[in-house]
């Protein structure tokens, strides 16, 4: 079975093109990021990429209107905006769920929400090597589609190595449910992408995409072109 | 529902869900044992300095009696110790030999690496770099103390970015690492763990004014930042419906006075942040206060209205702080010096002031604006 390849974007008048980009290069899901202010769960790459989307006014309202415009440029891919609770607390949780949902969004990630808290807002839930299997087990019952493996302790952004902790996770997420499972944080290169398939059935890149998107459409296109081809010379 | 309304909870990423659960664990087992108890009282009386004097300011404030509960006489003066100790105490219980922490003014960073040096635990403290320029001394303590500190130079450098950078490194390392947070904010069980640990400060002065006094104060004042000393002082007469509980915000950071509902590390509370929720930056001459968010109990406090809020500015602190040192011989920190300032103007005569910390930190700071340098 052929292995999802999930990318980050944060939002910002150019990521319509920059999704559909990637989308080329072989993404099959986009994540598309609402800037927060102070985004705990982010490295460097992502909190500098806030930063500058909220100085271009990137404000809810205009990433829903990115959303829309990526999703009439991307009538097939899955969309997921991914944010942080003051985002939702500011717009209103039910309201920001619907507004996404009608801009095109088809789930949702937030990143500072843990599994039991709100189970009625439907969203990809997070697991870590941290979780206790309880947990593991709650996050399976109550994510939307998939399960976000987070593969380290930490903050998203590139590494050096696949982290350790990552089979341990999968081992473990495998016995507790039968969602669908995508390995994030620190996967940036089709060695990772590779490796990390070889367990789980998707990866998310974030920080190195954003960099790659930082250079354009073309280079983002080859980037995710690289990837996918990790990820199908591994099936063949 | 957390212990302070739809205030408070637990807004962080995943991988910090089973430390927080480890930690309230470990803080209802310290809490129940009595070896707890025993260890931080021998600490507070034969190491902090504890119990610290209740001052009558008269030449301060003439017609009123203004009381100083005196934390700026607690070693490494001020209030932060209290909690420091408590929270080492507890990281030794619960396994951990590392300790990062957040600063502003930099005595929670001073606390921190004392008591780290204290019991042998390695200190990583993160300081904005605009605080560790206007607060160099204690940048310098904290390193002869042998603590790590990491400036932060992205954002407004100060409070509200250290606090990030401390959670996103407790976050990468939090198996071995315990997060000594500063105040009562961040996700539970911080808040309430932290006001326990200071609520040392209300019940020491509650005394203390009774046996001075004969009666209770009319009012209990003190400066709010993230807010621990005056939740600390605040326990002390939470119970005594007659004692008015008037907290002071800095005028530019006023979390409470001028907020709104947002979530801001780890906890929903009342937050500078515009309408989308993105947090806005505070303004403060003094690092302590100048921070946009506040702890939920606070929050909780204002809207049941057991306790009121208001905001003295960068001027009305300068020339309390410039008082005090000429009409009773205490430099106090800018911090308090807030508190002071509205104590004055307060519609009360028998008033009981957190005097939080001490002033030496501020001094390039503060002669610099009142035109002395």
């Amino acid at each position: 079975m052929s292995k999802t390849l999930v990318v980050y974007l944060m939002a910002e008048p150019e990521t319509p093109e920059l999704a559909q980009a990637a989308v080329e290069g072989g993404a099959d899901v986009v994540e598309i990021g609402i800037p927060f202010s102070d985004p705990l769960a982010d490295g460097p790459v992502i909190r500098r990429a806030a930063e500058r989307a909220l100085a271009r006014g990137m404000r809810t309202r205009a990433c829903l209107d990115v959303l829309a415009h990526t999703r009439a440029l991307l009538p097939q891919t899955p969309l997921i905006p991914m944010t942080y609770a003051s985002i939702f607390e500011a717009y209103g949780w039910e309201r920001l769920d619907t507004d996404a949902r009608a801009a095109g969004a088809t789930s949702l990630i937030v990143a500072d929400l843990p599994a039991g808290e709100r189970p009625e807002l439907r969203r990809v839930q997070l697991v870590a090597p941290t979780s206790t299997d309880e947990r593991i087990r709650l996050a399976g019952e109550q994510t939307d589609g998939w399960l976000y493996l987070v593969t380290v302790a930490g903050t998203t952004g590139a590494r050096g190595d696949l982290s350790p902790a990552l089979p341990g996770l999968v081992e473990r997420a495998r016995r507790l449910t039968t969602m669908p499972l995508y390995a994030g944080f620190g996967i940036s290169t089709p060695e990772h992408a590779r490796a990390a398939t070889e367990l789980a059935d998707g990866i998310v890149v974030g920080s190195r995409v954003l960099l790659a998107a930082e250079e354009g459409t073309t280079a983002l296109r080859d980037y995710v072109r690289s990837l996918r081809g990790a990820l199908d010379a591994r099936a063949a | 529902m957390s212990a302070f309304g739809d205030y408070g909870g637990r807004y962080v990423p995943e991988t910090l869900i089973p430390a927080l659960d480890e930690l309230e664990r470990g803080w209802r087992e310290a809490q129940a044992d009595d070896a707890f108890h025993r260890e931080l009282h021998e600490l507070a009386t034969t190491y902090a300095g504890r119990p610290t004097p209740l001052t009558l300011a008269e030449r301060f404030a003439p017609g009123k009696r203004i009381y100083l509960k005196r934390e700026d006489l607690l070693h490494t003066g001020a209030h932060k110790l209290n909690n420091a100790l408590g929270q080492a105490v507890l990281a030794r219980r619960l396994g951990k030999h590392r300790i990062v922490a957040e600063t502003g003014a930099g005595q929670h960073g001073v606390a921190s690496a004392t008591v780290c040096a204290r019991f042998g635990l390695e200190c990583v403290v993160y300081m904005g770099e605009e605080d560790m320029r206007r607060q160099k001394p204690n940048v310098e303590r904290m390193r002869l103390l042998g603590a790590e500190v990491r400036g932060v130079d992205f954002g407004t450098k100060t409070l509200k970015e250290a606090t990030s950078e401390a959670i996103r490194d407790w976050i990468t390392n939090v198996e071995t690492t315990h997060y000594l947070i500063g105040s009562c904010v961040g996700p539970a069980p911080y808040p309430e763990l932290v006001a326990e640990l200071q609520s040392v400060i209300g019940r020491e002065a509650r005394e203390q004014f009774l046996a001075v006094e004969g009666r209770l104060p009319e009012a209990v004042i003190a400066c709010v930042g993230g807010g621990s000393n005056a939740i600390g002082i605040f326990h002390g007469f939470l119970e005594d419906a007659e004692v008015r509980l008037v907290g002071v915000e800095a005028a530019g950071a006023a979390s409470l006075g001028s907020g709104r509902t947002a979530v801001l590390h780890g906890a929903r509370s009342s937050v500078l942040a515009d309408e989308d929720g993105q947090i806005a930056d505070a303004h403060s001459i003094s690092a302590g206060l100048d921070y946009p968010g506040v702890g939920p109990e606070h929050a909780f406090l204002r809207d049941t209205g057991r306790a009121e809020y208001r905001t003295a500015t960068d001027d009305d602190a300068l020339a309390a702080f410039r008082d005090l040192a000429r009409s009773e011989g205490i430099i106090p920190a800018l911090e308090p010096a807030h508190a002071l300032a509205r104590a004055r103007d307060l519609d009360a005569e028998l008033i009981l002031v957190g005097l939080s910390g001490r002033g030496d930190k501020d001094l390039a700071e503060a002669l610099a604006a009142l035109g002395f340098a």
